[in-house]
């Protein structure tokens, strides 16, 4: 039985007086690929957040591997975490948004490669040589020197892949990867991460509306809806084989 | 009578004010922008002390005149306190940079607030510390929006310059007014070439200006 590398207890969330998560139970094994599907406001997006300390829980325990990631030990008490414990945990967490977030001051190169040399503490050649690489994997190696500006948005896309990946995340989060692009671009990225995704190693958690695609990739597919987990499985019994109305209704939306 | 000779006059004479025009404005544009970037910076500090402070200091500076704060400087605090700013020089340019300052750390803070949440939420997801986050990727997109701005205020500077002939200074407006004292009919002739000089001063400082506008234009919008 392998550990998880990732585990939600009982992980609430509100904003305000608005409950969005009401008791969030999970469990990733590392290399696991799971999809969460759900129609808009059910809270996805909050979920993977959390997971990548953007956003804090209202109540519950979130691990990354048996490290608690928002409370740590303080003379034998739990306490909040400080900057520097989440720090701590959260690098085994990657993060590729829906509208990118690219540095536009640097290049796509410097844009992969800050981390590693200021985080990482890695030497700057070393740091040049694997962005290079990586940028080349998402099919961008002729572009090193080009701003964000410059780039098609499934290019700045793959671009925030690649950023993201140079850091070896053990976990890593996609929000709607592909929601901000233009139709025709879509599966240029969704290629690229499906290419990651068989290389093996890495855990993903994919928050999409690609339905297809997470038939294609996902170990197991979650549907939220209200704010719990209404439904979990393999993709097969999720999407093809799920008697639950509201997940029937939810996928409706999304077959033609 | 505007004639060569008043201006063959009158030009060497007021060549003597450059100096001190140019001196205070590059200090005081140096300590300006110094205060406005830690004021600036301390008011989006974690710290209330410190945030309340600054922002007082910043409303006090904005709200009364440069004028009264130049006088005040010069002649209320040696007594009231027994410090002696050094020289009157000095009385001039701490003024300025703090009048300026106070201004410009609003356009510090604003720019940093301005940098779009997903940056440093991206930065977060790539593991940096809050500092490397501000110094790596809101900060300098921030300097960029600020260029424009600064430059304006330089060309500002510049004419706020003109005020510390009235606490002694030897600028350009000093000898102007010398002259004009001494042949009150050449005041026309004095005061338009007084304005020239500040003209032509202030050319580099526009096209300067211009310059760090292009700059800012480029690589920040995504
Ligand atoms: N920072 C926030 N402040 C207030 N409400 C928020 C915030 N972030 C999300 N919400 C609310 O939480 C709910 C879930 O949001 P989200 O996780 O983005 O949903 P999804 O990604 O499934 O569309 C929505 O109703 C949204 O309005
Ligand atoms: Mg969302």
């Amino acid at each position: 039985m392998t550990e998880p590398i990732v585990t939600f207890k009982d992980v609430h969330k509100s904003f305000g007086d608005v409950d969005v998560l009401k008791g969030i139970d999970l469990e990733i094994k590392p290399a696991e690929k799971v999809a969460v599907i759900g129609p808009s406001g059910s809270g996805k997006t909050t979920i993977i957040r959390m997971l990548m300390t953007l956003e804090q829980p209202t109540s519950g325990d979130i691990f990354v591997g048996d490290q608690n990631l928002w409370k740590m030990e303080k003379n034998g008490e739990f306490v909040a975490a400080n900057e520097k414990h989440l720090r701590e945990v959260r690098g085994d967490i990657g993060m590729v948004f829906q509208h990118f977030n690219l540095f536009p001051h640097m290049t796509i190169l410097e844009n992969c490669m800050t981390a590693p040399i200021h985080v990482k503490k890695e030497a700057k050649k070393v740091a040049r040589q694997r962005s290079i690489e990586m940028l080349e994997k998402v099919g961008l190696g002729d572009k090193l020197d080009n701003y964000p500006s410059q780039l098609s948005g499934g290019q700045k896309q793959r671009v925030a892949m690649a950023r993201a990946l140079v850091m070896r995340p053990k976990v890593m989060l996609f929000d709607e990867v592909t929601s901000a692009l233009d139709p025709e671009l879509v599966g240029e990225v969704l290629e690229v991460i499906r290419d990651i995704a068989k290389e093996g190693e890495m855990a993903m958690i994919l928050v999409t509306h690609e339905m297809d695609f997470a038939l294609d990739v996902a170990d197991k597919v979650l549907f939220l809806d209200e704010g719990v987990i209404a439904e979990q499985g393999s993709a097969s019994e999720v999407i093809e084989h799920s008697k639950n109305e509201r997940l029937q209704s939810f996928l409706h939306r999304f077959r033609s | 009578m505007i004639t060569i000779s008043a201006i063959e006059e009158i030009f060497p004479a007021l060549m003597k004010g450059i100096n001190i025009t140019i001196t205070v404005l590059i200090a005081s544009a140096f300590f300006g922008y110094l205060f406005a970037f830690i004021a600036g910076l301390c008011r989006l500090s974690n710290n209330i002390v410190l945030r309340k402070f600054t922002g007082f200091y910043v409303e006090i500076f904005r709200g009364t005149s440069l004028i009264v704060q130049l006088f005040w400087l010069y002649y209320a605090i040696p007594i009231l306190f027994g410090i002696d700013l050094g020289s009157d020089w000095w009385a001039g340019v701490i003024a300025i940079a703090l009048n300026y300052g106070a201004y410009m750390s609003e356009i510090v803070r604003g720019s940093i607030l301005s940098v779009a949440k997903g940056q440093s939420e991206a930065a977060t997801a790539l593991n940096m510390s809050r500092f490397q986050r501000m110094r790596l990727v809101i900060f300098p997109q921030a300097v960029r929006m600020m260029l424009p701005e600064f430059g304006n205020y330089l060309i500002q500077m510049l004419k706020a310059t003109s005020l510390v002939s009235l606490i002694g200074l030897h600028d350009i407006l000093y000898y102007g007014d010398i002259l004009r004292s001494s042949n009150l009919s050449q005041a026309p002739i004095v005061y338009l070439l007084v304005l020239v000089f500040y003209f032509i001063l202030a050319l580099p400082l526009i096209f300067l200006t211009r310059k760090m506008e292009s700059i800012s234009k480029k690589g920040v919008a995504s």
